[in-house]
């Protein structure tokens, strides 16, 4: 329509042209009309040949090859994906095991301790029993002692006490002396 | 005689023509600039429209290449 | 002839469209629609990489591709995602149309930067002819898919209503140049790189400037490298965008 009527403008301008060149070729090949059905009638061979070669061989087949690497990439990162969660399934179980270990540790560290709590406390108990039992002995033989000393105290009292008064020239009376001699005590 | 005037008019003609691609020079350089200014504003809206890009330069470039073809026309055909 | 007059009195030789020459492959007669000529052997070529790139490249289908394979995988990916993108998921069923276009360009545009290949995309009859295909394609199906509400595409009823009638002439004009611009853009990109990689070329007769514009040819090259993807880029998504417009034209 619009380029046949170009094509009618260019193809009497170059008629007018070549009247003025006279035999003279034209300057631009592009514009050489005589070899328009040339190119064309080949442009158009090309065109289909190449047409036809794509779109019965070489696209289909690319498209399957990029569809099949599409679907082997997804697999493959499904694939992936279930080792993933495999190896997180393992961890967990590892993690778990670990956690229980750690809890049996705790109880068995537990019982020991409360064992040889138990142990200590029985030995602490037993010392504390002997150290009253030797507590009250040595209580006793202390008791026993001072006994002992007041007892020789009250004879040598008396005995101090009748010598002083015998030496002060007075006839000792030893029951009297004697039971002065407790009233000074226990005074 | 005639024809060295004529042929003189359309040398000239193609010189002047010439000056048109300066004009598709400087819309192509306002395309490309424009682009880039405001990819740099922008950068993640920019590979979205490199497309429209190099449409606007297809266009400002053709109307360069009409004025190259005139000034072709008129050394070689005219 | 121009330059040629100019490079008698300098001495300098340009033939910067010497390059573009259709030329037959056997003998020196005219060119008719069947003659096989250097179009038909760069075309030929490039369905040839095609097919070692996407057909015998990816022959192992293997799930870890070799390099080849995975440069197949690249460019079907790209493509896919590129017309997923800009058209939405009812567009993926002209994937193949849109893929045979991208892989045409871009391997005729790298084929043509080898050293004396002919670029078959650097001719205005060859890309007039895929950007009418798309532009027809567009049309044809905007209109089976829609109906009259294609039209709906130049009524901009986001517009106030006394601006319509003159939007709609603006976008029925800018509609009717797409294939123009579609094609010419991909064709003067292509022409005029090689073009001046030529006009650099011929500078090299002196001597004395001869290693600058070597290191000009290398820039231009590494240049054209670019551009040669970024033109089927362009192309590429051009038809997305105007199959998007076929497929949904409410704004």
């Amino acid at each position: 329509m619009a380029t046949d009527a170009n094509e009618a403008a260019h193809g009497a301008a170059k008629g007018a042209m070549e009247a003025a060149h006279g035999a003279e070729s034209a300057g631009m090949p592009q514009l050489d009309f005589a070899t328009f059905p040339n190119q064309i009638f080949w442009l158009v061979v090309t065109i289909v040949v190449i047409y036809l070669i794509l779109s019965r061989v070489a696209l289909p087949r690319i498209g399957s090859v990029l569809a099949d690497r599409q679907s082997t990439i997804t697999n493959d990162i499904a694939a992936a994906e279930e080792l993933k969660l495999k190896a997180q399934e393992a961890e967990d179980a590892y993690n778990q095991a670990l956690a229980d270990a750690r809890v049996e540790a705790q109880k068995i560290i537990a019982e020991a301790k409360a064992e040889i709590q138990a142990d200590l406390d029985d030995a602490t108990a037993k010392a504390d029993a002997e150290i009253a039992a030797k507590a009250a002995e040595s209580e006793k033989s202390i008791a026993a002692i001072r006994d002992g000393a007041m007892q020789s105290v009250t004879e040598v009292a008396n005995d101090t006490a009748k010598e002083i008064v015998s030496a002060l020239g007075h006839k000792a009376d030893a029951k009297a002396i004697a039971a002065a001699v407790t009233e000074r005590l226990k005074g | 005689m005639e024809g060295d005037i004529v042929q003189m008019g359309a040398y000239i003609g193609a010189g002047l023509a010439c000056m048109g691609m300066g004009g598709a020079a400087v819309g192509v350089g306002n395309v490309a600039g424009n682009y880039l200014s405001g990819a740099l504003r922008n950068p993640s809206a920019a590979a979205g429209q490199t497309a429209t890009l190099f449409i606007g330069i297809a266009f400002a470039e053709a109307l360069g290449i009409f004025s190259f073809l005139v000034a072709l026309l008129l050394m070689f055909a005219v | 002839m121009a330059t040629e007059a100019h490079g008698e009195e300098t001495g300098l030789v340009f033939h910067p469209m010497d390059q573009f020459n259709v030329k037959p492959l056997f003998g020196d007669g005219a060119v008719h629609w069947y003659t096989p000529t250097n179009v038909t052997l760069w075309m030929a070529v490039t369905v040839l990489v095609i097919f070692l790139l996407l057909v015998v490249g990816t022959r192992g289908r293997a799930v870890i591709p070799t390099r080849v394979q995975s440069i197949a995988e690249l460019a079907y990916g790209f493509v896919h995602k590129m017309v997923e993108d800009v058209t939405g998921k009812d567009g993926v069923k002209y994937f193949p149309y849109i893929m045979t276009l991208f892989m045409f360009i871009v391997f005729a545009n790298f084929l043509g930067l080898i050293p004396m290949a002919f670029t078959t995309t650097s001719h205005i009859a060859v890309t007039a002819v895929l950007a009418m295909a798309v532009f027809l394609t567009v049309t044809v199906l905007g209109f089976v898919l829609n109906g009259t509400k294609f039209l709906g595409l130049f009524w901009v009823s986001s517009a106030p209503l006394p601006l319509r009638p003159v939007l709609a002439l603006i976008e029925i004009i800018s509609y009717f140049v797409r294939p123009v611009s579609h094609s010419i853009r991909l064709a003067g990109n292509m022409m005029a790189g090689h073009a001046v990689i030529k006009v650099f070329a011929g500078f090299a007769a002196i001597a004395a400037i001869s290693p600058l514009s070597i290191a000009a040819i290398t820039a231009m090259y590494g240049l054209e490298v670019l551009v040669s993807f970024i033109q089927a880029y362009v192309f590429t998504i051009l038809t997305c965008v105007y199959l998007r417009d076929a497929l949904h034209p409410s704004h």
